[in-house]
């Protein structure tokens, strides 16, 4: 008798909660699965931005020309180096800047808004000034550098590729680094006293606790915040495109795919590499969540 | 009845009232004073006609700049109607534009360069007027060369020996920021006009000839590639490689540099009222690469043509017809030293004595090398971005030339299907 009466609540459950998820599935579907589907079936067409309805199936040719294109590879080469280092400064900037904010000090709040305007002002904007302050013969840079003495000469570091990447590198970790520590901070807030009390009582040392209390307990907040810089990083465009334009030896992989869809025309090629960007930003998420889990797994069956 | 008689009149008045007064929006470039430029000109029209005009700007760099028209061509938009386009786009972006042809008269037509006349002809069909010719040219410090005793360089040797010279001496005197020679080396198109500027003078030909055959890689290419390395660091800032036209000039126009290689407009803003080295300028035209080399300029200007998915085709024509006009031409060569594209104002007193290199440099301007854009059509953008960052490997040291250009021409091979384009 009682088995029906739940099963119709279930289902008059289950029915309202579609009807609820409903507007959200259809807003993705319009702007996420419908836009990434259309990239994906123009990677095996031959579209050109000038006649898109010319379009006709190439299979799989532009990914063979993709994947023998050596620029190809140094943009997926240049965009890991700038994810992999720039997420690691910021990773470890983060903290220590989460860190000190998280003690009790005269004047937080405000320290804890004025480290955010770097994260505030749009990476277009901030990307032009440092783009002048860089600059080699008036940049205010290589100004304070030659006052002190440390350089004679002024240093070109947008336009040396040796200091390109590091200039964008720089830049991207002066931008960012506060939006780690926020997301850190946040999970600093939420440990509990309890452990430090009881660290105070026994007397271990504040570096020590770092390491055994602080650092294990924020591990997830940590985990969290790296791999939304890290999904972020990947997909580099705005920094890079303002401070050095097209050039190969700081492109990313989406400022070649730009470069391809609309320099070039070529949507069909231009779709392939940024079908190859996604599938390249999976499965990087991909590895960090099953890493992730098996870590916390190993850490939930320790004794 | 008659009320509303009276009625319909005055909104088939009103109707025909606003039809007559139209909102033209025309791009224009903003490099140095240009935009400037555009707006008191499109406006003298406006005043003229009635109608009204938006200005748009656009970015500084001519490959950004392409690529914003060629997202607003593709969408089909209206927002723009008259278009400042590059005197190698036609071929990309010409099946968006009118066919003027028709619109202007035969001689209207003929008053201007045949050869650009024919640059923008598409198929038989005139997509665009030319509103400014350009050409590169090397701009020195006359008080600078003059102190040293020196010419204006014949060949880049000697340039690179004078700039030297000049640099040093500049430098012990006090001004440590003092340099020889700057000029467009970023990776983009302004890099393409600076490299085949070197290639030509060498004798190096023009990356691709008229029949479509890829002859960027020969000794005297590499030789000229390998020139221009040889100043950066040198007699160039280092800073070059990420320089466009503005750059340059900021340099060379605030004193610090003895040499620039840059286009006409900057004669302009060099000799204003606020500029540092007014009245120290003089314009030559580019060196030769080595005694059997020649002087050579790349040819640039820009055209105007009309949208096609414009609301007002006859306004943004007569605009177009305004702009391009001897007058207009007249105005901005002598307030702005923006090169005319009429054979007959170089003739012109008022514009020579403004801007004496236009007469001295008559053939550098008549002479022009042009970029291969007619032979490899839309493909062009490809091959200027090969060209542009195998130059930009050199430049930077990261590549020997001769080897750059052969990996260059394997490359142009591919993208050409083996020349066929």
């Amino acid at each position: 008798m009682a088995g029906p009466t739940i099963s119709r609540l279930t289902r008059t459950r289950t029915r309202a909660a579609w009807l609820f998820l409903a507007p959200m599935l259809v807003a993705l579907a319009l702007v996420a699965a419908w836009p990434l589907g259309r990239t994906v079936w123009f990677a095996f067409t031959d579209a050109n931005l000038s006649d898109m309805g010319a379009a006709g199936f190439v299979g799989l040719a532009n990914f063979e020309y993709l994947l023998t294109d050596p620029d190809w590879w140094r943009s997926v080469w240049n965009t890991l180096f700038f994810a992999l280092v720039s997420v690691s400064i910021e990773t470890v900037l983060g903290l220590a800047i989460a860190l000190a904010l998280n003690v009790h000090l005269p004047g937080r709040g405000l320290l804890r808004t004025a480290v955010l305007i770097p994260w505030a002002i749009p990476t277009i904007v901030s990307a032009q000034m440092w783009a002048w302050m860089l600059n080699d013969v008036y940049g205010v840079l290589n100004e304070l550098l030659i006052l002190l003495g440390i350089i004679d000469q002024g240093i070109a570091w947008t336009a040396n590729p040796d200091t390109a990447i590091w200039a964008v590198i720089m830049v991207d970790v002066w931008k960012t680094t506060p939006f780690m520590a926020l997301l850190l901070l946040a999970g600093l807030q939420m440990l509990p006293t309890e452990c430090y009390e009881a660290a105070k009582v026994d007397g271990v040392h504040p570096v020590e606790v770092f390491w055994k209390v602080t650092l294990p307990l924020l591990m997830p907040a940590l985990l969290v915040a790296v791999i939304f810089r890290l999904l972020d990083a990947l997909r580099i465009f705005d920094a890079i495109y303002v401070l050095t334009g097209n050039n190969q030896a700081t492109m990313s992989m989406s400022v070649y795919a730009r470069q391809q869809l609309v320099d070039f025309q070529d949507v069909g090629f231009g779709s392939a590499a940024s079908t190859l960007l996604f599938l390249t930003i999976a499965l990087f998420t991909a590895v960090y969540l099953t890493l992730a889990r098996i870590g916390s797994g190993q850490a939930e069956e320790r004794p | 009845m008659p009320k509303l008689a009276t009625f319909a009149a005055l909104a088939a008045l009103m109707v025909g009232a606003s039809a007559q007064a139209a909102t033209i929006s025309i791009s224009c470039g903003s490099v140095g004073a240009e935009l400037e430029f555009c707006r008191t000109g499109a406006e003298a029209w406006a005043k003229q006609t009635g109608n009204e005009v938006e200005i748009v700007s656009t970015p500084n760099s001519a490959t950004e700049r392409l690529a914003l028209y060629q997202q607003l061509l593709a969408a089909g938009s209206g927002d723009v109607d008259v278009f400042q386009i590059d005197v190698v786009w036609p071929g990309l972006l010409g099946s968006h534009f009118l066919d003027l042809s028709g619109e202007f008269s035969q001689e209207e037509v003929s008053a201007h360069f045949p050869a650009i006349i024919e640059n923008n002809t598409v198929e038989g069909a005139l997509v665009a007027m030319p509103w400014f010719t350009d050409a590169g040219l090397l701009y020195y410090r006359k008080d600078l060369l003059e102190k040293y005793g020196l010419q204006p360089p014949e060949t880049w040797e000697e340039l690179s020996a004078a700039a030297k010279q000049v640099q040093d001496g500049e430098r012990a005197a006090g001004n440590d920021r003092m340099w020889g020679y700057v000029y467009q080396a970023k990776a983009y198109e302004g890099l393409t006009c600076n490299a085949l500027e070197w290639i030509d003078s060498f004798g190096g030909g023009q990356i691709v000839d008229a029949e479509g055959k890829i002859t960027v890689a020969n000794p005297q290419a590499a030789a000229a590639l390998t020139w221009a390395a040889s100043t950066v660091g040198q007699i160039s800032p280092e800073g070059v490689l990420n320089y466009q036209e503005e750059e340059a000039r900021g340099v060379f126009q605030a004193g610090n540099a003895v040499f620039m290689r840059n286009w006409p407009y900057a004669w302009g803003l060099g000799q204003a009222e606020d500029s540092p080295v007014q009245d120290k300028i003089g314009v030559a035209a580019l060196p030769k690469g080595g005694e059997n080399g020649k002087t050579t300029g790349t040819l640039g200007g820009w055209q105007l043509a009309v949208s096609k998915y414009s609301d007002s085709p006859a306004e943004a024509i007569d605009l177009v017809r305004f702009l391009s006009s001897p007058t207009e031409q007249k105005r901005r060569a002598i307030e702005g030293a923006y090169n005319p594209t009429i054979p007959a104002l170089y003739q012109d007193t008022d514009v020579l004595e403004a801007a004496p290199f236009m007469g001295d440099l008559y053939e550098t301007f008549t002479n022009a090398v042009a970029r291969p854009a007619r032979v490899t059509g839309a493909r062009y953008n490809q091959v200027s971005a090969e060209f542009y960052n195998a130059a930009h490997q050199v430049l930077s040291g990261r590549a020997e030339a001769a080897a750059a250009l052969d990996a260059l021409a394997d490359r142009l091979d591919r993208l050409s299907r083996g020349g066929r384009w």
